[in-house]
């Protein structure tokens, strides 16, 4: 089987469409035949790195590679990029805006929460340049 | 415990999914922070919380939630109902606060869900 490759544009403080990615990619694994553990554990991932994006950076892409085996997350901005990224893994530690938290994120468990639900995670990012995160799910 | 008891229970309104009452539940989860519930829910399991936006329901969609109570006699806007809808989650609103909505629950046999240990 060839793998199956998905991509969404994520625009930044787009809030009205925040979701609507990773609520795509779920019914498209749910169509896949993709058990509904495996399911979940990509939803959080995407759903996070979705509104990471969203909250933090001036827009990027989140991609999913479907293989028999194992599901991959590819999640990319534009920058601003994370200046201490040992403290943005912390569970708790945020630069959310205020009124991102009344939207009831920005606790500081995106990335760790994304980490949690990955079997492997790596971050790439500094000050002033893009932010890549890749996950790898096995099925 | 079935949404039909949990509607007696909380003297709530059914907003959305009168027609899926029988849905059965075992467990339930109760906050206002939605980062919160995707680190730490493991359970298919019902939400009971006082943040009404859209955003609710997209979590609630992403963690398999079918039931979300908003407490404190909240009632979501247009968009937030729509998207419930286009999701299949069935929404009800109760008067009590989180705490005694929780409590009657809990008294009543329905313990919190579990939470995830990976």
């Amino acid at each position: 089987m060839n793998n199956i490759q998905l991509s969404y544009n994520i625009e930044r403080r787009d809030f009205s469409r925040a979701g609507e990615a990773s609520s795509n990619i779920k019914k498209a694994l749910r169509q896949l035949g993709v058990n509904s553990a495996t399911i979940r554990r990509v939803a959080v991932a995407t759903y996070e790195a979705e509104m990471n994006i969203i909250i933090h950076s001036e827009g990027g892409t989140i991609g999913v590679t479907v293989d028999v085996d194992k599901i991959r997350i590819d999640a990319k901005d534009t920058g601003p990029g994370i200046e201490n990224i040992e403290m943005a893994m912390k569970e708790g530690y945020s630069t959310a805006t205020s009124e991102v938290r009344e939207l009831g994120f920005g606790a500081g468990m995106g990335l760790p929460n994304m980490k949690r639900c990955a079997d492997e995670f790596s971050i790439e990012s500094s000050k002033g340049n893009p932010t890549k995160v890749s996950i790898i799910i096995y099925q | 415990m079935n949404l039909r008891e949990v509607k007696q229970l909380l003297d709530a309104e059914v907003l959305l999914g009168e027609e899926s009452l029988d849905k059965e539940i075992k467990t339930v989860f109760a906050c206002d922070l939605m980062s919160d519930v995707l680190a730490f829910v493991e359970d298919k399991t019902i939400l009971l919380t006082g943040l009404v936006n859209p955003h609710t329901i997209r979590t609630a969609e992403m963690m398999d939630i079918n039931a979300v109570v908003f407490v404190r006699g909240k009632t979501p806007d247009e968009e937030t109902l729509k998207l419930a809808k286009e999701t299949n989650i069935v929404i009800l609103s109760t008067k009590h606060i989180l705490y005694t909505s929780c409590g009657i629950l809990y008294s009543n046999g329905l313990c919190g869900a579990n939470l995830v240990t990976r």
